[in-house]
């Protein structure tokens, strides 16, 4: 009799590849292997994380004074957009759990809004930053003090080392925010045509294990890029 | 099985208040001066907040796949070989 019934919940589910024993393992190596993924990440970005590290300890002025030319607000804002989205994220992957097809939906659809109003605040800093000859280059200028010492100008030479980390890692950060909303669209057409049970569900769990990933690269950057010596 | 599901929405919403907390901290507390204590309320609260996501919101709390766990903490230290070694290179090293 068990031997029948699970080959019946076998031809039940067709969302059970054969080389799986059950649906729970087959969510388990699927989450496993997106984790072996964001582990690449980790490194990836753990590089940059380095490299910025080493130049703000030899030069912590200059990237203080460089710093303070971020608006901290905007960073602030754009925090609290990837936040929500995170949360529109969990809500997303649980309404797929169980079944809730218009919460699912619309968690979608409020996530995709949220990471282009990420995309677009950084476009708008990022046009500052343009205008302002902040971008490192032939036509790169900076003139102001180094925080606290008022008669001290900041070295533009240190000072474009950060901005140019500045733009990497957070250029970065933003092709995977775009690689994010392109994930997140692909997921909200699955879910219009129905193809996510509560049984079957992992495409909105890994594409979700991506979405905070990428939250967390910024709950970083946020504190490192905008916040240096701001009480100066 | 409702129960469970409506306080695990519940505790999706307590998480992400928490965040939003964590933010407005980090925002403010960088406004005053800690002295060299700044650059480590910044990152204690960001890791706190990373932490908070991890474990809630990408499910490594609960997770039952214990190969799942080594990868998570591998990962971690790698990173910290990599920043551990190359800052006792950069700083025991004469810069020019």
């Amino acid at each position: 009799m068990p031997d029948s019934s699970l080959i019946h919940g076998e031809v039940q589910n067709p969302a059970l590849l054969h080389h799986f024993a059950e649906p729970q393992q087959q969510r388990d190596a699927a989450s496993l292997g997106m984790w072996i993924f964001l582990g690449t990440e980790v490194m990836f970005f753990g590089g940059l994380f380095c490299a910025y590290l080493i130049y703000r300890l030899k030069y912590f002025g200059d990237f203080a004074a460089a710093s303070q030319t971020l608006n901290a607000a905007l960073g602030a804002a754009n925090t609290v957009v990837l936040i929500c989205s995170s949360l529109t994220v969990v809500l997303a992957v649980w309404a797929a759990q169980h079944a809730r097809r218009t919460m699912l939906l619309g968690s979608l659809v409020l996530t995709i809004i949220l990471g282009f109003a990420f995309l677009g605040i950084k476009a708008d800093e990022y046009q500052e930053k343009f205008e302002l000859h902040h971008v490192p280059g032939a036509s790169f200028q900076f003139q102001k003090s180094i925080p606290g010492h008022p008669d001290q100008m900041a070295n533009p030479q240190h000072a474009q080392i950060y901005f140019a980390l500045y733009f990497i890692m957070t250029g970065l950060h933003a092709v995977h925010m775009i690689v994010g909303i392109g994930i997140f669209i692909w997921l909200l057409y699955s879910a219009w045509r129905g193809r996510f049970t509560p049984d079957y569900y992992t495409p909105m769990e890994i594409g979700g294990l991506y979405w905070h990933f990428v939250d967390i690269i910024w709950i970083y950057l946020f504190p490192l890029l905008y916040l240096i010596d701001l009480h100066k | 099985m409702s129960e469970h599901s409506s306080s695990s929405l519940v505790t999706y919403v307590g998480i992400w208040a928490a965040l939003i907390v964590g933010t407005i901290l980090t925002y403010f507390a960088a406004q005053i001066d800690l002295g060299p204590f700044n650059a480590a309320v910044a990152l204690t609260i960001a890791t706190t907040k990373a932490l908070l996501v991890a474990l809630f919101f990408m499910h490594l709390k609960g997770a039952s796949e214990r190969l799942l766990k080594l990868v998570v903490i591998s990962t971690l230290f790698f990173l910290l070989i990599l920043l551990a070694l190359s800052m006792a290179d950069y700083s025991t090293r004469a810069w020019s």
